[in-house]
């Protein structure tokens, strides 16, 4: 199933597929191209009938990582889409629209490591005050507490 | 005349004492009718992701079992699950039992926990306390067995905490056999009362489409169909290795949340007793004594009482995550009830949003403010009112009817 | 002021106030509601109106937006009022001291006459803490 899956997706999007790796039979990670997340998300979600569980923003020291997890329930197996994105302005075009899912998500990850989300339908904070400091991004590796400083302004 | 924007909006919450986020709604309504709903969560952001960046791989589960104290068992599983994921490690049979008898014990006391509030906000009280008194026995069970009512702390990457002790299971037996009376009488209650079919019945729909969509988890999308349960399609622990099936209804109303929940107790009843059945033979350890976690990634998840708990985690191959990514099934669920409530009056809000079982008592302050001047129209307590009004008017009309259910 | 707190020691009215717990400390106050505990036969109830109440218990560990909240509720009870904290994160925040999302302990936002410690504690715990409280209160009339 995994390997149809694979194959499938080698064949529609090529180029874009950049590794993947096979870590157990229910576990696959398979980088791909940002540029190209959308389509390929979205062929996960309508072509493949997967469910998407959730994505995981990461900070790493070669750039965000942005892990988009689909999980098969007939073949028992979760897919993670892997995209790097750069260090300096993580930008990725949002699948809020195509993946209605996602939309929660996005906004939680633009707000708790500062990604930015191309075309949003609906950019808010979800889980901050809303007078939370710009720019301050608390699960970034760098984030620097903040609290009691000359910027809090919470009475 | 230029027409004018007739709606108003009612403010619900954010403070109420059972869920584990207080959330905020804003119905805006048009005379009865509820015609947009928003809402705003993270009353309850503890920035739990992050302080598990700074323990050892021992101490996560006893942090994540503090996300949520109704699941307290539920995000540890999903989180041993994941660190075990990372390594590829197998545990001893035994610990398997044990931690899917927790798991469906804990799935029993939480839709009890439920149903009970689900009457009370119907207006039968009489079914909170009695949802509520069974619910005790659990709890008794839990004492015995890990030692506290709540935040049972059984679990431990590589097995568990503590052994079922011989001695305790056929207390253990006794009470969850005991639990299978009240429930079936809860279920025929719940089937024949023509009130609460009256009340709930077509209230609140969520379509197949809408719960794909959304992806909406546990009883929530399996009240509509949609058979997604990761106990069945990811088996771990030891849910391939005892007989049990999957609760599905097909029309997505408050009504078949409700029927899904009490059947789904009596499933996990079936699961309890072969596990502990099977204790009494399994003797093969409690723990696998992993000592290192080898760099890589693990997934793991667990079907807890409202659908599928998804953890994450990275490892660099020392005793701390680099990164771990929690993902509660309310998460997902919360944002249906954008779906779930349009298009239905005002009284039936309640319960629809609390159908998910999210937020139940978001209820403590809850207030109706006109949108043009922002004065208070209805409070709280109104709106239970008018909840329980609307079930007490059909008592009436059903009263023939009544008096066969409840003897 | 000493009859208030006299006639605040009988028939308790509380309100509960969740500030960001984990939930465990509030199912076990409900739980103080249901049959086996059941303290309504003290006259203890719980009310839906922090402006009825007598004590408040708060739970969980304040975060910000909750904080915000809480200083309201805090300020639109009647006073003399209770203000009981129930469970660790209440009392010292507990395990989540360090998030960024948190603040400051309850304590130094509003006077506390109780702390009940525990995570959860067991509502038999609660309703000592409680005795406990009405004793010092009427002790300290005495004097
Ligand atoms: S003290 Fe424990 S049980 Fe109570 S809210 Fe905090 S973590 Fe939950």
């Amino acid at each position: 199933m995994a390997d149809e899956v694979v194959e499938g997706l080698k064949a529609k999007f090529g180029e874009a597929i950049k590794d993947v790796h096979e870590k157990s039979r229910r576990r696959t990670y398979i980088t791909v191209d940002s540029d190209r997340l959308p389509d390929i998300a979205e062929y996960f979600y309508k072509d493949l009938d997967c469910r998407l569980q959730i994505c995981t923003g990461i900070h790493m020291e070669h750039g965000f990582e942005i892990l988009y997890h689909f999980a098969i329930d007939r073949a028992d197996r979760i897919i993670s889409l892997r995209v790097i994105l750069d260090l300096e302005k993580p930008s990725i075009e949002s699948i809020a629209r195509r993946v209605p899912a996602a939309e929660w998500i996005e906004r939680e990850m633009w707000e708790l490591l500062g990604i930015e989300f191309r075309n949003h339908p609906d950019m808010r904070h979800l889980l901050l005050t809303d007078d939370w400091l710009e720019g301050n991004y608390p699960l970034r590796r760098d984030w620097k507490d903040w609290r009691g400083g000359e910027h809090d302004t919470s009475e | 005349m230029t027409p004018v924007n007739r709606t108003q909006i009612i403010p619900i919450g954010p403070y109420h004492p059972l869920q584990e986020e207080p959330e905020f709604f804003k119905l805006h309504v048009d005379g009865e009718k509820v015609v947009k709903l928003e809402i705003e969560i993270g009353y309850n952001h503890r920035g739990i992701e992050k302080l598990a960046e700074g323990l050892t791989y021992d101490q996560v589960p006893f942090l994540v079992e503090r996300v949520c104290g109704i699941c307290s068992t539920s995000h540890p599983f999903a989180c041993v699950n994941a660190i075990e994921d990372v390594g590829g490690f197998d545990i001893p049979d035994r610990a398997k039992y044990i931690r899917t008898f927790i798991g469906e014990l804990e799935r029993i006391h939480s839709h009890l926990l439920w149903l009970g509030l689900a009457g009370h906000f119907l207006g039968y009280n009489t079914v909170w306390m009695w949802a509520w008194k069974y619910r005790e026995p659990v709890l008794d069970c839990f004492e015995l067995i890990t030692g506290n009512r709540n935040h049972y702390a059984m679990f431990k990457p590589g097995g568990v905490r503590r052994d079922i002790e011989d001695e305790d299971i056929p207390t253990a037996m006794r009470i969850v056999a005991g639990l299978e009376r009240p429930l079936l009488m809860f279920a025929k209650i719940a089937m024949a009362d023509p009130v609460l079919q009256a009340r709930l019945k077509n209230v609140g729909i969520l379509t197949y489409q809408d719960c794909v969509e959304l992806g909406a988890l546990g009883p929530t999308s399996r009240a509509s169909g949609v058979p997604w349960d990761v106990r069945k399609d990811h088996p771990y622990a030891a849910y391939d290795m005892v007989e049990w099936d999957v609760v599905t209804t097909e029309n997505g109303d408050v009504f078949d949340k409700v029927i899904v929940r009490v059947l789904e107790m009596l499933e996990s009843v079936k699961i309890c007793k072969q596990c502990l059945e099977k204790l009494r033979e399994v003797k093969d350890g409690i723990d696998a004594n992993y000592k290192e976690i080898p760099p890589g990634e693990g997934i793991g998840h667990h079907e807890a009482p409202r659908g599928e708990v998804f953890h994450y985690v990275r490892s660099d191959g020392s005793n701390r995550p680099v990164r771990y990514k929690i993902r509660a099934p309310s998460f997902m669920n919360v944002p249906t009830n954008n779906r779930a409530v349009v298009g239905y009056t005002v009284s039936d809000a309640t319960i629809t949003l609390a159908a998910i079982d999210p937020c139940y008592c978001c209820t403590e302050r809850t207030i109706v403010v006109d949108a043009d001047n922002g004065k208070q129209l209805m409070g709280w307590k109104e709106l239970l009112r008018l909840s329980q009004e609307k079930t007490r008017k059909l008592m009436e009309r059903y009263k023939s009817r009544m008096d066969r259910v409840w003897i | 002021m000493s009859l208030k707190i006299k006639a605040l020691t009988k028939s308790i009215w509380v309100f509960h106030l969740a500030a960001s717990p984990c939930n465990n400390c509030d199912i076990e106050i409900l739980d103080l509601l249901t049959p086996r505990f059941d303290i309504e036969r003290f006259g203890i109830q719980l009310v839906g109106s922090v402006r009825h109440a007598d004590a408040i218990l708060v739970t969980g560990s304040m975060n910000r937006k909750a904080r915000q909240r809480l200083k309201r509720v805090i300020a639109q009870a009647a006073k003399p009022c209770f203000v009981i904290a129930i469970g660790n994160c209440a009392c010292s925040m507990e395990m989540f001291g360090k998030s960024y999302n948190q603040m400051e302990c309850l304590d130094n936002v509003s006077e506390v006459h109780a702390y009940i410690a525990g995570c959860p504690p067991k509502p038999e715990a609660m309703i000592q803490g409680v005795v406990a409280l009405i004793q010092a209160q009427l002790a300290a009339l005495k004097k």
